[in-house]
């Protein structure tokens, strides 16, 4: 079967590449993710994770070969949906208008936009809260509403960076769970960008381990969790804490290497620092 | 509720002092008739047609002045908000402009367009630009790039990213400039009445002065303020209905 999305041999760099004072982001990064699997990216902090997420998106332009559904990848499209960290709404758009955004785009005519765009508002959960601005809504209603956008005009493949890393723990995992169902009822192919360790297992099949910078794939981990684990509580089972186990020690030589190429010509002081201490919270 | 008390009691207050201090002499009645008075004359200007006439001239000289800025000032500062180059060339120039007075040029624009209408509308139109160029090249400069990448994502580009995006993101600002800029006009709109017109509440004001018809001029000049207050009134009511969702939080 044709892969869903197939990166091939993907680099990026930022301002001069091996130059000095250049920045390397991504070196070489081939990946396939297969048709409707649930894919997470896991990395320390400036890996260039969210960086592969923006360039399969075609936001960021980038060396190397992009197909998506075996068509090549130019630039944005309707083949592919991106839910955001910082949501993304439209302010002065409700709910409903938010959501038909994406169909607006697509040219769907304006007496069918409503209806389609009602359906998917059902579908996470917002039923009621149509009307409302994003302004009235919080943080884990109005990641509902992204996902409900990138959903509506009915992208093969959903995009999310980080999308649930400004939620407060327990609206994160009602979302994750949330995500798990929508996902098995959409049947969309996902790539999540993510940099705790417990939610890339719980929510995927394969876990994409990053180096430090300049970004590479480590190792590729297959999370052979049972499913349903919306239902069983998969988060304490003791597969689950082997596997937590596994990718932190993958995850943490990355981390240490990324505290030390926080040197001085760093672009952004004491990085490293911030990503060990994101992993370090994980792990307690 | 206690507020609001507080408010009237302050306006019966000050309404009281301007009644009764010329009436006890304290102030001459000459140059300040008490509130009654100026009442008074104010509904018989009002009733006669006369108030509502210079009212209404004036009031055509800031939409027109008022209507010229938003049409060179919102375009133009689109353009300064969306290309960098443009803005940075007419930085210097513009920051110089916004500096000279209005009132300063009107001599200039009298000289130029005559002592009619046109230079009138002119000097509104110096007076009120300025804030709505410089509102609308910030909010455009400052649309949150995370909703224009949100937008590209789903592939919105050129003329449909501009609209459906930018030009919503930057309407706040704009509305600000344009509320802030018709403060400019009134300012301006009664000096220029005064330095050379015959008709309009700022000659109403000056005229009444120099045939010492003192109740008059304080009428002409209490309609002027409730005029302008209307005006501001209309313009945040138009805002706020536009805008509507920026005041949607917390309900």
């Amino acid at each position: 079967m044709q892969p869903s999305i197939d990166i091939r041999n993907v680099s990026k760099s930022y301002g001069g590449g091996t130059a000095p004072g250049g920045l390397l982001a991504l070196d070489d990064v081939s990946l396939q993710v297969g048709q409707r699997e649930f894919l997470a990216i896991l990395g320390p902090s400036g890996c260039g994770k969210s960086t592969l997420l923006h360039v399969v998106a075609g936001l960021t332009p980038a060396r190397g070969e992009l197909l998506v559904h075996g068509k090549n990848v130019t630039g944005p499209g309707l083949d592919r949906g991106v839910v955001f960290q910082d949501y993304a709404l439209f302010p002065w758009r409700t709910v409903l208008d938010n959501v038909a955004f994406g169909l607006e785009m697509k040219k769907v005519p304006r007496h069918m936009r409503a209806a389609w765009a009602y359906k998917y508002v059902i579908l996470v959960g917002l039923a009621g809260f149509e009307d409302r601005y994003p302004a009235q809504l919080s943080g884990g209603m109005k990641q509902r509403v992204a996902i409900a956008r990138a959903l509506a005009f009915d992208p093969e493949v959903l995009l999310m960076d980080e999308p649930f890393a400004a939620l407060d723990a327990q609206t994160r995992e009602i979302l994750q769970t949330e995500l798990l169902r929508i996902w098995e009822q959409t049947s969309k192919t996902i790539l999540f960008v993510t940099h705790s360790i417990d939610e890339a297992i719980y929510l995927a099949q394969r876990v994409v381990v990053m180096t430090a910078r300049p970004g590479r794939i480590k190792q590729i981990v297959d999370i052979d969790l049972p499913w349903p684990r919306v239902d069983s509580d998969v988060r304490s089972s003791r597969p689950f804490a082997l596997l937590r186990h596994r990718i932190w020690e993958l995850l943490a030589e990355e981390v240490e290497r990324a505290q030390q190429l926080a040197s001085p010509r760093d672009p952004v002081p004491g990085r490293g620092q911030v990503a060990a201490d994101a992993v370090a919270q994980e792990v307690v | 509720m206690r507020g609001a008390l507080l408010r009237a009691s302050v306006a019966l207050g000050l309404l009281a002092l301007w009644e009764g201090l010329p009436r006890i002499g304290l102030v001459n009645s000459n140059f300040l008739p008490p509130a009654s008075d100026v009442a008074r004359t104010l509904w018989r200007l009002l009733v006669s047609g006369e108030l509502l006439r210079h009212a209404w001239v004036s009031l055509d000289r800031i939409l027109l002045g008022l209507a010229l800025s938003i049409l060179v000032g919102v375009p133009l500062g689109i353009f300064m908000g969306s290309w960098k180059t443009f803005e940075r060339t007419l930085d210097g120039p513009l920051q110089a402009g916004r500096q000279v007075s209005a009132i300063a040029l009107f001599p200039v624009f009298i000289l130029f367009f005559g002592i009619g209408e046109l230079s009138k509308v002119v000097i509104i139109f110096w007076a009120s630009v300025w804030p709505i160029l410089l509102n609308t090249t910030i909010g455009v400069k400052t649309v949150d790039p995370v909703l224009i990448r949100s937008a590209r994502s789903m592939s919105a580009q050129g003329a449909t990213l501009f609209c459906k995006v930018v030009l919503p993101a930057a309407a706040p600002a704009i509305f600000t400039g344009v509320r802030l800029g018709a403060a400019y006009a009134f300012m301006v709109l009664v000096a220029a009445e005064m330095i050379g017109a015959n008709s309009g509440l700022g000659f109403l004001v000056l005229n009444s002065q120099e045939v010492f018809k003192i109740p008059e001029m304080y009428a002409a000049i209490v309609a002027l303020a409730a005029f302008g207050l209307g005006v501001n009134k209309l313009l945040y009511h138009l805002e706020r209905r536009a805008t509507v969702w920026r005041e949607a939080g917390g309900t």
